[in-house]
């Protein structure tokens, strides 16, 4: 057990795999000698060889196109798409070719792709670099997308995508790269997949998010801890399937929810969370879903992060309206 | 500077290091005597027996279409030396990437052609493919099949397997981004795959003058500095021994090839209301009629003694039968469950999708 940070983890979690399986492969855009533009395959070429871990040419459909071909020859690789603002070049080899591939042959054929990008704001990258894409690859069948809020998660949850026979596209906030650490084990071990996470336990509301925004949750459930609220941070890990059971089981606790996204208010999947919600659990309802969401904009120029990005406060504000019903 | 120092016509020159690779004339005669590629008297004979199994098949496909028996389908006729002789080079393990219309390789390399007719009629058992069967079912977004040609190719690479994967698009093709993006890939990791356009002039009803300025296909392999070879293809002699040898190049480490065949399609681009009389003419057809590659080949055998009209009479009577078998099977297939969908959908399937299974079956057991 050591104190690591997420890319830390996301590093270990990708050597080990390396090692266990020969048919694992790793490659993207700087990912081999370079070690990544975020260091996330640092060393893995010069340990691994330049076969198992190598740089492609600069084209984001060519390297998810090479993935489809080299999971059809008995491979399972692991590509980066470096940033996932890129995802746009190669949306036809995600959502019209590895998503369906099994489908489309009958079930005779497997894509055991695992798909690495980073996304999320607040550091200030360029245009494109930051925008919360998720909600895209939610809706595309065949598809799992899991995005991982903490460096234990990241770990566990990229050795599951990795053995799993599905395509999986796992998304790393770039701004929990470095901010946090946390006590990652250092032996593989796994975290099941479409499972989600009470991050913290509370009995007056219950507050759904992702990635960055469960820890601007979790902050803003001890800002309410402070006046008396007891609210419960369920951490839904996959965003696509959503694990419904968990959902379901702490709104009926709580009887009240607000989802959390850094995506815009028509993006991410806070509306198929709410959905779930209304379908299936309005009865257990105290108080209307709330959202908070980001403006339906396209994501901000980047000296406007802080005043467009969901925060803590947002969260507050709205659990306190909810209450409040 | 008053004198101008870039010579813009004579940085287009490689255009002329492009002329089709031509063996067998109109007539069916040799082009030069020494250029008899290396296939036994029954290879010639079985050849040839293939492109007349695809113009039958072709036949027929189209008049099933219009009886409604088949679904989806994309006329081959005239294309049978690029897409028969092409394939013909091929050995059993190389991996196919196949397009909409290169149906008739695809069973040639080993698809039962009932199931091929299950594809054409949307049918999830026609793209089940037997764990040997080195393939993938006909892609229908163009260019996709291009990058995937680039990654088989690098996984027959990384387990040192003396195969190539090889693919097919159209003229228009050659203009999508992954066209250039799939063969710049298996061009900067050395793969093996063997890349070939079928330009047969149109896409849909778009002369290939107005898909790009260049004065061939053949030469865009030089974007990705791999070799591009220009060929006839209603030649079946050429179109065999430029693969033959592509493939070879490639299966010894060398990299991939570009080929383009020059050739023609007698009828609509698909079946799907596609009506070429809008935009070919007679006198545009004609020249392409003349060079049918059917004849030629028939020629070229008769007079070397290894064909005749009774043999082809008697075996195109056998390729009606196994055509009238398959689609017989096909139209005796059980109908699809949308509950089999689902359990396609993923293979650790999740709970959401369980229920939506449970659900299903209920509903397909009354």
């Amino acid at each position: 057990m050591a104190n690591k940070t997420m890319i830390k983890a996301i590093t270990d979690a990708l050597d080990q795999e390396l090692t266990r399986d020969e048919k694992v492969l790793v490659f993207g855009e700087d990912v081999g000698k370079n070690g990544g533009v975020f260091r996330a395959t640092e060393d893995l070429q010069e340990k691994h060889g330049e076969t198992r871990v190598f740089d492609t040419p600069l084209a984001e459909s060519g390297i998810l196109g090479l993935s489809t071909g080299l999971a059809l020859e008995g491979f399972r690789p692991v590509p980066e798409i470096q940033f996932f603002g890129f995802v746009f070049e190669t949306m036809d080899q995600i959502a019209g070719q590895i998503s369906r591939i099994r489908f489309r042959l009958g079930g005779t054929r497997q894509m055991p792709i695992t798909i690495r990008a980073p996304f999320g704001g607040g550091v200030h990258t360029p245009e494109l670099h930051a925008d919360s894409l998720e909600g895209l690859m939610a809706q595309i069948p065949g598809l799992r997308v899991v995005i991982p809020s903490n460096p234990y998660d990241a770990k566990g949850l990229l050795i599951s995508a990795i053995r799993s026979d599905d395509p999986v596209v796992f998304l790393e906030h770039m701004k929990l790269y470095r901010s946090i650490k946390a006590d990652v084990p250092d032996e593989e071990y796994t975290i099941p997949l479409d499972k989600a996470n009470v991050a913290k336990e509370g009995s007056d509301l219950t507050i759904i998010a992702y990635g960055a925004m469960v820890q601007e949750a979790i902050k803003a459930s001890d800002e309410l801890a402070k006046q008396n609220i007891s609210a419960e941070v369920v951490d839904l890990r996959t965003v696509s399937p959503i694990d419904e059971e968990a959902i379901l089981e702490s709104v009926k606790k709580t009887g009240r929810a607000v989802v959390v996204q850094e995506a815009q208010k028509q993006a991410g999947v806070g509306s198929q969370v709410a959905a779930v919600i209304a379908e299936k659990g309005i009865l257990y309802l105290k108080a209307p879903i709330g959202r908070v969401a980001a403006p339906n904009t396209p994501y901000p120029f980047s000296e406007a992060e802080s005043d467009w990005l969901p925060n803590k406060n947002d969260i507050v504000l709205k659990a306190k309206e909810i209450l409040g019903y | 500077m008053s004198k101008k120092i870039i010579d813009f016509e004579q940085l287009k020159k490689f255009d002329d290091e492009f002329k089709p690779v031509q063996l067998l004339s109109t007539e069916g005669e040799l082009v030069e005597p020494d250029w008899e590629p290396d296939l036994s008297d029954d290879e010639l004979v079985e050849l040839f027996k293939q492109m007349v199994w695809s113009r039958t098949l072709d036949e027929r496909s189209t008049k099933l279409n219009r009886q409604g028996r088949l679904g989806f389908y994309a006329p081959t006729a005239g294309e049978e030396a690029s897409q028969i002789a092409s394939n013909f080079a091929m050995e059993k393990d190389d991996f196919i990437l196949p397009a909409y219309r290169d149906v008739p390789q695809l069973v040639q390399h080993g698809l039962p052609l009932y199931q091929a007719f299950l594809w054409s009629r949307g049918h999830v058992d026609g793209n089940k493919y037997p764990e040997e069967l080195q393939a993938l079912p006909p892609q229908i977004i163009i260019g996709a099949q291009y990058v995937q040609t680039a990654g088989v190719a690098l996984g027959l690479k990384l387990k040192g397997q003396k195969n190539v994967a090889y693919t097919y698009t159209g003229d228009g093709g050659t203009s999508q981004g992954d066209f250039y993006e799939g063969i710049n890939f298996a061009g900067a990791f050395q793969a093996p795959a063997i890349f070939i356009i079928q330009n047969n002039g149109y896409a849909i009803s778009v002369p290939r003058n107005k898909q790009t300025a260049a004065k061939t296909l053949a030469q865009k392999a030089v974007a990705a500095g791999i070799p591009g070879i220009q060929v006839d293809g209603m030649d079946p002699l050429a179109v065999y021994e430029v693969t033959k040898e592509a493939r070879d190049y490639a299966i010894a480490g060398n990299g991939p090839v570009l080929i383009e065949t020059l050739t023609y399609r007698y009828g609509p681009h698909t079946l799907s209301g596609d009506d070429p009389k809008r935009y070919r003419t007679k006198e545009i057809d004609d020249p392409w009629i003349k060079r049918d590659p059917l004849v030629r080949m028939r020629l070229y055998l008769e007079s070397k003694g290894l064909w005749n009209q009774e043999e082809e009479d008697v075996y195109v009577e056998e390729v009606r039968t196994q055509i009238n078998e398959a689609i017989d099977k096909v139209e005796n297939m059980p109908k699809q469950k949308i509950s089999e969908y689902l359990e396609n959908t993923f293979k650790d399937t999740p709970v959401g999708i369980q229920e939506e299974i449970e659900k299903f079956e209920e509903k397909e057991a009354r």
